[in-house]
């Protein structure tokens, strides 16, 4: 059996006005269909790189990414993106619905089977009455999960996420990682989701990928061996839970005195401007 | 990266002016209408070389630098005051909002009837078309007054002028900057409109001469001095602009009037 | 109630007391220039017949209104693509920073030597005129569209046509619409000036007529029609702005709230 998402050998390096970071050094690996995977590591280690080389918005600059056996070398149809920034990935100038059924059109889908997907997915994220609200008017969390909506619609073989709830409050991120669980669970999707929160990456993830400082490499894989049936109050104070996530810590943390030996590589994780 | 953009600007413009210089000569427009560019820079060099051009120029540089100073005071006086006076603002509001679209060319003939064709017919035109860039950019800024910093200036017990002076200016400044840029570029186009249909003296009165008496290089030679001119404003105020907020922590984009 | 009152009273007051004040002054008026404000309105409903409405009024119009619709589609497209390519934009910049700053109505002359003195004449000047606020503003909208929009779009597809009209022009329109108001008072400019140059009817040769017949109440009422029509198109605009951009108004008004 081979895996439905393959990375080898992933490197990228920016080279703008004489400066050249090396991002990421050599990432080498899989997702299987259907796994949750989180990928977690110390800010600025060029997680957001590397998960734009596998969305195919970057091109990288040695190694290859495969989604079902096919090579990625432009956004591939079969993945979809949620990015951080959930204010600025959603159009403020159209309604909810609009949004989330927009890619559908560029797909060449009928309209009753747009209706039916978009209705089915601002479902299953409960935001059925704010169909025809706009974005702005809606709160971070409530706009993320538009965003979510978007990529279900979207119908991936491999949804994407990018640090997704970094920017809400802590209720709201707590009820939005038992809706990414949920969502796995019932539809069987496979998703990759970076984050920089171990206790998040724990919490959320059947594997947890564990990266070094930039430039990256795959400090280390661990499989969550917790129960299926996750929940806030009883999982985070389950005794494996903490064995879990002091491990991933003190990987984290080995990771980063990585860095101090290595002094001279940046600290950015955006990558800069060119 | 700079340099690169400044010479393929560099470029463009070479681009610009060479294919103004091979469309008349291949015969595409007439050359009579459409004098290539070597001739044009010939009449150009000619205007320099002449005295009364430059005494015209002075003519529309003055009509231009009085209206936009009378319109610029008058714009930001009463547009502090009409914020400052309680009810003034919204007393005003629908009467601004009514005169403002009214086009200044509509006074063009009550100009001409009042002063014919002297400076002062220029003036009216150009202080009402710059006048109300400078009103409404004032208005726009001293609304955007922190109101806890204006209550803080108050619960310190600063006065209304102290208040005006620390509170309100600094943070109106950049709109009132913003305004009289865009002022100083409508002034110049009234400016030589003016000088133009009315006859008065300056750049504009130069043109209609030389389109009265078809002498074509000339009068294209005076449209590029205008686009010279107008270009030589737009860039000084933006650099006074900046200048003169290197403090200010952004300068502001231009709000949409 | 009370509230709506006190500001129909703000609205109304200074206009009303304007105009009380201008009839007053004017009432016993002798000086030729100024007459009386009651002579003025008596002549007005003399002048602008339903007859001059048609000669005169609705040519101006659709001079201005062919012009502009010109502009605006040329602007826009042109701007498009300038501003999507750097380096097209880096070549274009210097000379259109030099054509926006040539003042419009000194391109009369030329355009009459190309165009002659008939309509033609007329709605090129407008055009020529109105396009460059327009242009300019829609490379600078179409340049500072949000670069987590466009990732967003290449992630899902969203390509060619429907990228270009469900996120450029629409991220662009408040740019866009911004060059379009500047445009339209421009445009009015123009449609006067090119009147009063050459012309056989319209509202800016009408009025050079009065003047020049010293027929002086009827020049105030044409000048008195000018200001309503420009007043009138801002209107409309604001009309149609507000439509096309009530998204943008709200997301404003949202970010102020939260900031």
């Amino acid at each position: 059996m081979h895996a439905l998402l393959g990375v080898s050998g992933l490197k990228k390096v920016y080279e703008g006005s004489g400066r050249r970071v090396e991002a990421v050094r050599d990432l080498t690996f899989t997702v299987e269909a259907g796994e949750l995977v989180c990928l977690v590591g110390p800010s600025g280690c060029g997680k957001t790189t590397l998960l734009k080389c596998m969305g195919g918005l970057l091109t990288p600059t040695a190694g290859e990414v495969h989604l079902a056996g096919r090579k990625v070398s432009g956004p591939p149809p079969g993945m979809a993106f949620v990015f951080q920034e959930y204010g600025r990935s959603l159009f403020p100038w159209m309604r909810v619905a609009d949004n989330v059924e927009l890619p559908l059109k560029q797909k060449g889908l009928t309209k009753a089977r747009r209706r039916e997907l978009v209705t089915d997915a601002l479902d299953s994220v409960d935001l059925a009455e704010a169909a025809g609200a706009y974005p702005w008017q809606l709160s971070g969390g409530m706009q993320q999960r538009v965003a979510i909506a978007r990529a279900l619609a979207y119908e991936p073989e491999v949804l994407l996420m990018d640090e997704p709830f970094a920017a809400v409050d802590a209720q709201t991120r707590a009820d939005l990682e038992d809706l990414v669980r949920r969502l796995w669970r019932e539809r069987g999707i496979t998703i990759l989701f970076v984050t920089h929160d171990i206790d998040e990456a724990v919490y959320l993830g059947e594997r947890v990928i564990v990266l070094s400082a930039s430039p990256t490499v795959v400090q280390e894989q661990l499989k969550v061996d917790l129960p299926d049936e996750r929940d806030q109050l009883h999982t985070r104070v389950a005794p494996r839970f903490a064995e879990l996530r002091t491990h991933v810590y003190e990987q984290i943390q080995a990771a980063k005195r990585g860095v101090v030996r290595d002094a001279a590589v940046t600290k950015s994780d955006t990558p800069p401007l060119h | 990266m700079r340099l690169q953009n400044a010479a393929l600007g560099a470029a463009g413009l070479a681009a610009f002016l060479a294919l103004g210089e091979a469309v008349p000569r291949l015969g595409l427009v007439k050359e009579e209408y459409f004098p290539p560019t070597s001739r044009i820079a010939r009449a150009f060099a000619d205007e320099l070389s002449d005295g009364t051009f430059w005494t015209a120029l002075g003519d529309t540089l003055t009509g231009w630098a009085l209206g936009l100073a009378i319109a610029a005071s008058a714009g930001i006086v009463i547009g502090v005051i009409v914020s400052v006076v309680p009810y003034l603002r919204e007393a005003t509001a629908s009467t601004i909002e009514f005169l403002r679209p009214i086009p200044s060319v509509a006074l063009i003939p009550l100009a001409v009837l009042l002063y014919g064709s002297e400076l002062r017919s220029v003036l009216l035109l150009v202080v009402y078309a710059s006048f109300w860039q400078v009103l409404i950019q004032t208005l726009y800024g001293v609304q955007d007054v922190d109101p806890v910093a204006d209550e803080t200036a108050r619960s310190y017990g600063l006065g209304t002028w102290a208040r005006i002076r620390h509170v309100l200016w600094p943070t109106a400044l950049p709109y009132v900057m913003t305004g009289v840029r865009l002022a100083a570029a409508v002034a110049l186009i009234l400016a030589i409109t003016g000088e133009l249909v009315m006859g008065a003296p300056g750049l504009g009165a130069r043109i209609a001469v030389a389109q009265n008496s078809q002498a074509v290089p000339e009068m294209y030679a005076l449209i590029v001095v205008t686009g010279i001119l107008g270009l030589l404003i737009n860039v000084g105020a933006r650099t006074v602009e900046r200048r003169a907020l290197a403090w200010h922590q952004s300068v502001r984009g231009e709000v949409a009037v | 109630m009370k509230r709506l009152l006190l500001r129909l009273v703000l609205v109304l007051a200074l206009p009303a007391l304007l105009v009380v004040v201008w009839w007053l002054a004017s009432d016993s008026s002798t000086d030729v220039f100024w007459p009386p404000l009651r002579t003025i309105l008596r002549t007005f409903p003399d002048v602008w017949t339903a007859d001059r409405l048609r000669d005169d009024v609705l040519p101006s119009i659709w001079r201005l209104t062919a012009g502009y619709a010109l502009a605006a589609g040329a602007g826009v497209a042109v701007g498009t693509v300038i501003g999507s390519y750097r380096r097209v934009r880096a070549v274009c910049e210097p000379v259109l920073e030099f054509l926006r700053a040539v003042p419009p109505p000194v391109l009369i002359p030329v355009i009459m030597l190309f165009a002659g003195i008939g309509d033609t004449m007329k709605v090129t000047v407008i055009a020529s005129g109105c396009v460059w606020p327009i242009l300019l503003n829609t490379v600078e909208g179409v340049r500072a569209v949000d670069p987590v929009m466009l990732e967003t779009a290449r992630s899902y597809g969203i390509t060619g046509q429907s990228r270009l009209r469900n996120l450029v022009l629409r991220s662009a329109s408040p740019q866009i619409f911004a060059g379009l108001r500047q445009a339209l008072s421009i445009g009015i400019i123009l449609m006067v000036i090119s009147e009063m140059f050459a012309a056989s009817n319209g509202i800016g040769f009408t009025i050079v007529q009065f003047q020049r017949s010293f027929a002086v109440p009827d020049m105030w009422t044409g000048i008195l029609v000018l200001g309503l029509l420009g007043f009138l198109l801002s209107v409309l605009f604001q009309l149609v702005e507000r439509r096309v951009l009530a998204w943008y108004h709200g997301l404003r008004a949202s970010a102020r709230r939260s900031p």
